[in-house]
């Protein structure tokens, strides 16, 4: 490759990131649909930018998804490992297993050999750890138990492609491995078992070298104090254990994921972490490029129902198998629904495990190339699909919802406060409030939540509370306060104008995250804002003159001093917010903070605390 | 005796009076010093915790600045909460029964001040009817006040003085060399120290 051409290629990759990422972003479809349509655009079916060669993209950029699968064993420490045991296990490994089993009989039903329709049902049991990841934090629901079954199931997920790539060349024919070929392997010649051992032997080399060698070297690395040296040193890290693991054979992706495993208690994490991030987050995106570009179009002009009808029976296939595994794992109906809708898609592993099994004669060619087609597709398909789902299915279940929500008739309470909104925010309100002798009706939509607590024998009610019904039944008619704390500001406002709309006379009192929430809620016309960290902060902030040796008095005095003149402040900045609202929002953020930051008074008025001046009174002393 | 010194003193960073009579007391054997605004910077004063120490002490010492003709709102919020009915008074109040109770105040004004023509038009003593009431209320003996008076203006030197005077009072009263029948016919401690307080010596 000459430099003008590489310069050319990563003029074209650069820019359709920079032109499709922010676009996406923009219309509210998510990064990773950005990176896929940027791919499809540029890729040989529609402009043909890049031409043919996004085959040798895909080796590049899969080093994206090395370093991803690196950082992910990086952040498993053990002790989460242990904690999340039961749904790995569990969830992940039947999902895998009952995966495997249902798409390998349906290929036998085919006329598939039956070694062939396990790889191909082993394989397609994977989902895509990169996708599901990265659309499930951008949508803030890696906490929530849909989230964390997802995880674990992706975890076990990766971890099963170790027996995988050991299985699979035993899978094969007898005599066909010993055709021969030009690869990189060095075992491509050894017989089956042999490569078994070796496959095993680098998984076994790995450990013991990470814990030896790695290390020491980290150690006297980080100690010449050259940062570069250090980022150098982690990406010689991740890249030499993709080569090793290439040279056995291996998936360089899961050597590199046990790396990540192995060095996950060490003192270098965070660093190493930080170090890799941003390499990471550039080659996964030319990773999802790269699938973009490598939908294989001709294929499926050619044979557009055998490909379409392939990606629609997976994904419904292993959708109705993580629908029931949610189900009899408990999780409840619209957890399990995300559950199950972010993960039916293919996983890039699967691009890797059919070469392998190409290079090693399991499957012919032919089939391999369709397969791709399909995985791509699938993969391509998620963000939309759970697009689809956030726009029709999401709202759909919240209407079905309110048929089982005989809660919505039956509150029984009638108290002269409510409380909207249970996480950790409210539960600390109403249990203040119900140790004062203050019974408040409890609304929440955290149906698990709901469930837990009333388990615990608390009364909670099931349902939105930005909704007229709702507040109607649990009483807002006749209770005088609403307290509104709900787990977003969306939320929230929604609730205060549901509130204001038809029940002007309750008094609401509104958690606020931030300042700009809090504004944001003093144009709805709300008075009693309480944002939810300013205590907390303060709090702290009194603890540090404290242990300073500032009387503890004083310090307390100091912070309710300092919250009331903020809170005032806050008042100020809202008007000077208004004026500005061209200016765009970071600009603001930074103009906002420096005026609160130069605020004179502030610094003044702590120092002076002309309570207790002498002048002030001539009988203090 | 046994004695605990309350003190009260909301801005005890920019005492000066107090914080040199504490350097001078706050080592001296057998006394227990309890300061008010660092326990309770919240106000939120406990009885249950109070209780047991002063039942464990002989004579109760309040230490503050002179606010507003009292002691400083945690010292009266300090009394309020803790001078429980059934404990320190009332019908099985005995709790505090044959303890003595003193003050140590500073003032910002001097003898004159505290005289029927004088800026505060009454003697520092009337000022402190109350205090003198409550611990009849609780059986106490009440003694005579120790006074620094002036602690605006007040000259190092003297303060020192005021502070030696503090520690000879505290340490015969600790070691029962003191009179206390004598002293409690004083009007104030600092007569036992030879120090000025707000009233003119008494004629000899």
């Amino acid at each position: 490759m000459s430099n003008e051409s590489f310069f050319y290629q990563a003029l074209v990759y650069l820019a359709t990131m920079v032109v499709f990422v922010p676009l996406a972003k923009k219309l509210n479809l998510g990064s990773v649909l950005g990176y896929l349509l940027g791919g499809i655009i540029i890729g040989p079916a529609l402009l043909g930018l890049i031409g043919q060669s996004g085959q040798d993209l895909m080796h590049f950029a899969e080093f994206g998804v090395v370093m991803m699968l690196f950082l992910i064993g990086m952040e498993l420490e053990p002790s989460l490992l242990w904690k999340l045991r039961a749904p790995i296990l569990g969830l992940g490994g039947l999902q895998v297993v009952v995966t495997a089993m249902l798409i390998g009989g349906l290929a036998m039903a085919c006329g598939l050999p039956w070694n062939q329709a396990l790889v191909i049902g082993m394989i397609l049991s994977l989902s895509s750890t990169a996708i599901v990841l990265q659309i499930l934090t951008e949508k803030g629901q890696m906490g929530s138990a849909a989230g964390q079954s997802a995880f674990s199931v992706l975890l076990f997920q990766d971890i099963a492609v170790i027996p995988m790539l050991a299985i699979f060349p035993l899978l094969a024919p007898a005599g066909t491995t010993l055709t021969a070929e030009e690869t990189s392997s060095l075992i491509e010649h050894q017989p089956a078992w042999v490569k078994t051992i070796v496959v095993l032997g680098a998984v076994l080399g790995l450990v013991i070298g990470g814990r030896y060698i790695v290390k020491p070297v980290l150690h006297i690395v980080a100690r010449t104090r050259l940062r570069e040296l250090f980022t150098a040193s982690a990406l010689l890290l991740v890249v030499g254990i993709a080569v090793l693991m290439t040279l056995v054979g291996l998936s360089p992706a899961l050597g590199a994921f046990l790396g990540g495993v192995l060095l996950a208690n060490s003192e270098y994490r965070h660093e190493l972490e930080s170090d890799i991030e941003p390499f990471k987050g550039l080659l996964l995106g030319l990773f999802f490029i790269g699938v973009g570009a490598t939908i294989n179009f001709d294929l499926i002009e050619n044979s557009p129902w055998i490909v379409a009808g392939l990606v629609i029976g997976i994904m419904i296939v292993k959708f109705i198998v993580l629908a029931g595994l949610g189900k009899l794992f408990r999780l409840s109906r619209d957890q399990n629904l995300l559950f199950s809708f972010a993960l039916p898609q293919v996983g890039e592993f699967a691009f890797v495990l059919f070469s392998f099994s190409a290079g090693a004669k399991l499957l012919p060619q032919q089939l391999v190339d369709l397969m791709m087609a399909v995985v791509a597709i699938s993969m391509a398909l998620t963000p939309l699909v759970m697009l689809a789902y956030e726009k029709w299915i999401q709202p759909k279940f919240e209407g079905m919802s309110k048929e089982n929500e005989r809660e919505d008739d039956k509150i029984d309470e009638r108290n002269a406060v409510i409380i909207a909104g249970f996480d950790h925010f409210g539960t600390v309100i109403g249990r203040f409030l119900r140790a004062s002798g203050v019974p408040a009706t409890v609304l929440d939509l955290d149906s698990d939540r709901v469930d837990l607590l009333r388990k615990m024998g608390l009364k909670v009610h099931y349902g939105d509370a930005s909704r007229f019904e709702m507040l109607k039944s649990a009483g807002a008619e006749q209770a005088a306060i609403i307290v509104v704390a709900m787990a977003t500001p969306e939320k929230n406002l929604e609730v205060v104008q549901a509130v204001k709309k038809h029940f002007p006379h309750l008094r609401m009192l509104v958690r606020a995250v931030d300042n700009a929430d809090a504004f944001d809620l003093m144009n709805a016309g709300v008075l009693h804002i309480y944002r939810e960290t300013i205590d907390t902060s303060l709090r702290l902030g009194t603890d540090v003159l404290e242990m300073l040796g500032r009387r503890a008095y004083q310090s307390q005095r100091a912070a309710r001093m300092f919250r009331r003149f903020d809170e005032k402040s806050l008042k100020g900045l809202a008007a000077f917010r208004d004026d500005k609202q061209y200016v765009n929002a970071a600009k603001e953020r930074i103009e906002e903070l420096q005026k609160i930051i130069q605020a004179d008074a502030y610094t003044n008025m702590m120092i002076r605390d002309t309570g207790w001046e002498r002048d002030n009174a001539e009988e203090r002393n | 005796m046994k004695i605990l010194i309350l003190f009260a003193h909301p801005a005890f960073e920019r005492s000066r009076v107090h914080a040199r009579l504490l350097k001078a007391v706050r080592t001296l054997p057998g006394i227990t010093l309890r300061d008010l605004y660092e326990e309770y910077p919240d106000f939120d004063v406990l009885p249950k915790q109070e209780q047991p120490i002063l039942e464990k002490h002989d004579l109760i010492i309040l230490q503050h600045p002179f606010y507003w003709y009292s002691g400083p709102a945690l010292l009266k919020q300090w009394m309020d909460l803790v001078l429980e009915h059934g404990w320190a008074y009332g019908k099985d109040g005995v709790a505090l029964q044959g303890k003595y109770l003193m003050q140590v105040i500073s003032t910002g004004g001097n003898a004159h001040a505290y005289t029927a023509g004088g800026h505060h038009g009454h003697a520092v003593c009337d000022f402190l009817l109350p205090y003198r009431q409550t611990a009849a209320l609780c059986h106490m003996d009440y003694l005579p006040p120790y006074i620094v008076p002036g602690s605006a203006h007040i000259a190092d030197e003297d303060l020192a003085r005021y502070a030696d005077g503090f520690v000879q009072l505290l340490q015969g009263l600790s070691n029962n060399t003191i009179d206390l029948k004598a002293l409690m016919r004083q009007p104030e401690a600092n007569m036992l120290t030879g120090l000025p307080g707000l009233l003119p010596a008494p004629p000899r």
